[in-house]
């Protein structure tokens, strides 16, 4: 049963941060989210999280750019309305193809850049009129948020966490 | 302080370059005595050669690039195929070629198959050579932006750009006997051929023999002169207790690179355009640049993976293998994006006379030239291109490998083709070349990384460097 208590400790420098988090998962404790104001090197790798899968679908998106990029030449310059290319009016894909490489390269790079950024916003359920779910607005600014859900382990979490540089350390209890 | 460990030139690697340069030696001096002496002996060799499909080759060199003339009209027609069949047989048939022709085309033969050892030495020459000097363009970047990730291979880079001076002096004996008229690789130095050609004629205030020498000369002595001192600079710091030869070193290092990219183009231009004096192209220097810089940090990586497996550079982590192999990722893309911009622009433009030189290199040379595509682009790209498999010496290696293999091509291609026309073929001189260079380089480099610790222990960034990681 899990409860709708959590433990919110705030810190105010990264590498405190960084060595707050091995520390607390050291100690068998479950960390449930990290809210920083900027992304910290190594952050991922210190809590455990699964090494992202973006970069395979960047080479997936980018296969499939190229692909399409493909087909629109062919259909636009070829088929539908043939083109006489650099005076060589040979109507082939193939030996045309040196003029299609700049829009093929494009595109690759253009379905690729977009596809990850839309699947970025999926996987993190980003969209717009989306409310903040940051629990604490300092973690914009200059301040690191630690947040543990609690059971019956308070009294040794809080201390731990004190322990680990934590300038301030609260409850809170979430209404849903 | 831990003790400095120094590199012990191992005897197996020893007496392996030196091997190799005998191998390769005999090789190349085959080449020099089965090239023909006379024009006689070079039509013997095409006749015995030849057999049976001899109308089609002899077909190719009428229209291949022809120093002295260049045919334009025949290369134009290169492609009809039927053109070129309807006179196959041509040296029986004595009344469709004049008297004249036949001469003139013999001893054109003649001196691509005379070129042909020379060709074969220079391509190595030069190729070993450029790797040097690419590392020293690589190195001088390192310097000049206070790098921290990269001082812990300065050693092995100081190490390979030790054969830029002996390595360039071969190329520049070369290019001497050149102007001794040995041999056919600059056909503008002939003072014969510039008389009968005009645009030759043109620039003959630059192409000229004495100042081409002296061009050479003083790329060389200013390339090496930037090293002596960097390098001095560099073992000076490891004794000193300021950091006054490390900013000398940043601040010879930046005039380096300004230096550098000027004099690379120009003698880009000089000692491989020239082979072909009717042809230009503006982004030659940048090719042959990203060409010699994705070879030299190749040789980079390769020996240092090397070394760490002999267990010496300990202080060398995977993050700077990685390092370098997004290196050798980047600029094979680089390279390729070159190689493409100069094709497709002469190839859409289509105009005569540089469109020849692209026309030769797919009719006679189809299977290097698409070949080294392959290697230096797709292969690299496909092998390299998982962030994971950068860290992984055996894919390093692997790249590395097709990569400097792929590049030696991209330097033949430059060169042969303009030097004997469809008279080409890698074979014995060709590999010989190859393997003697390689059995210097290696004797060369691996004695300089005797010479000093295997780490810049004074450099200000060697703590950075050796705790750098991704």
């Amino acid at each position: 049963m899990s409860s709708n208590r959590f433990i919110h400790a705030l810190y105010d420098d990264d590498d405190t941060l960084l060595k707050a988090v091995k520390n607390i998962r050291s100690q068998k404790y479950e960390i449930d989210e990290v809210y920083t104001p900027f992304p910290v090197h190594g952050l991922d790798k210190a809590l455990g999280i699964e090494e992202t899968r973006i970069a395979i679908m960047a080479f997936i998106y980018g296969c499939i750019g190229l692909i399409v990029a493909f087909i629109m030449m062919d259909f636009i310059m070829i088929k539908d309305w043939p083109q006489n290319i650099g005076g060589k009016p040979s109507f082939s894909f193939l030996e045309n193809m040196p003029s299609f490489v700049p829009v093929m390269f494009e595109m690759t790079v253009f379905f690729a850049a977009h596809l990850m950024v839309i699947t970025f916003y999926l996987r993190s359920k980003l969209w717009p009129f989306k409310k903040a779910e940051n629990p604490n607005p300092l973690t914009t600014d200059d301040k690191f948020l630690i947040e543990i859900e609690l059971n019956d382990n308070e009294k040794g979490l809080t201390t731990l966490l004190k322990k680990s540089g934590a300038v301030e350390v609260s409850i809170i209890e979430k209404s849903e | 302080m831990e003790k400095q460990m120094m590199y012990i030139f191992p005897k197996k690697i020893k007496s392996l370059s030196v091997y190799l340069m005998v191998a390769g030696f005999f090789g190349l001096v085959y080449g020099f005595l089965s090239a023909p002496k006379n024009i006689e002996e070079s039509k013997a060799i095409i006749a015995t050669s030849h057999g049976d499909h001899h109308g089609g080759e002899h077909n190719a060199h009428t229209s291949g690039l022809h120093g002295a003339s260049p045919n334009i009209k025949n290369a134009t027609n290169y492609s009809g195929g039927d053109m070129h069949v309807s006179s196959n047989t041509e040296i029986k048939n004595a009344e469709i070629h004049s008297e004249d022709h036949d001469n003139e085309h013999d001893e054109h033969v003649y001196h691509q198959l005379a070129n042909k050892p020379w060709a074969a030495l220079y391509v190595s020459a030069f190729y070993f050579f450029m790797i040097s000097l690419g590392v020293l363009a690589f190195y001088g970047i390192q310097r000049a932006a206070q790098a921290g990730w990269s001082p812990v291979l300065f050693r092995v880079m100081e190490s390979i750009t030790g054969y830029l001076l002996p390595g360039g002096l071969i190329v520049i004996v070369i290019l001497f006997l050149s102007g001794l008229h040995l041999n056919h690789l600059f056909i503008w130095m002939d003072p014969e051929v510039v008389a009968h050609d005009k645009l030759i004629a043109g620039k003959v205030g630059y192409l000229n023999t004495p100042f081409f020498l002296a061009r050479a000369i003083f790329f060389l002595s200013g390339w090496s002169l930037y090293r002596f001192f960097s390098r001095k600079f560099s073992l000076a710091q490891d004794k000193a207790s300021d950091i006054s030869n490390h900013k000398k070193n940043f601040r010879i290092s930046a005039a380096f690179l300004v230096f550098f990219i000027v004099t690379e183009s120009i003698m880009s231009w000089d000692w491989i355009m020239s082979i072909d004096p009717h042809w230009f192209s503006t982004l030659f220097g940048w090719y042959v640049f990203a060409s010699m810089v994705v070879s030299g940090v190749t040789a980079i990586a390769l020996i240092t993976i090397y070394l760490k497996s002999r267990g010496y550079l300990e202080f060398v982590n995977d993050s700077h293998i990685h390092d370098l192999a997004k290196f050798m990722f980047g600029f094979s893309i680089f390279w390729t994006y070159l190689w493409f911009s100069q094709f497709m622009l002469i190839w859409f433009s289509n105009i005569p006379e540089e469109v020849t030189y692209f026309i030769s290199r797919i009719e006679d040379y189809n299977l290097p030239f698409f070949g080294m595509l392959v290697m230096n682009f797709i292969f690299p790209l496909l092998v390299l291109i998982n962030s994971d498999y950068k860290r992984k010496n055996y894919f390093v290696v692997m790249a590395g490998i097709v990569i400097l293999l792929g590049h030696y091509i991209d330097i033949f291609n430059m060169i042969m083709p303009s030097a004997v026309g469809d008279k080409w073929f890698i074979g014995v001189p060709e590999i010989g070349g190859f393997l003697f260079f390689l059995g210097l380089f290696v004797f060369i480099v691996f004695k300089e990384l005797t010479k000093a610790p295997l780490l810049t222990t004074g450099d200000p960034y060697v703590q950075e460097s050796k705790n750098f990681h991704y």
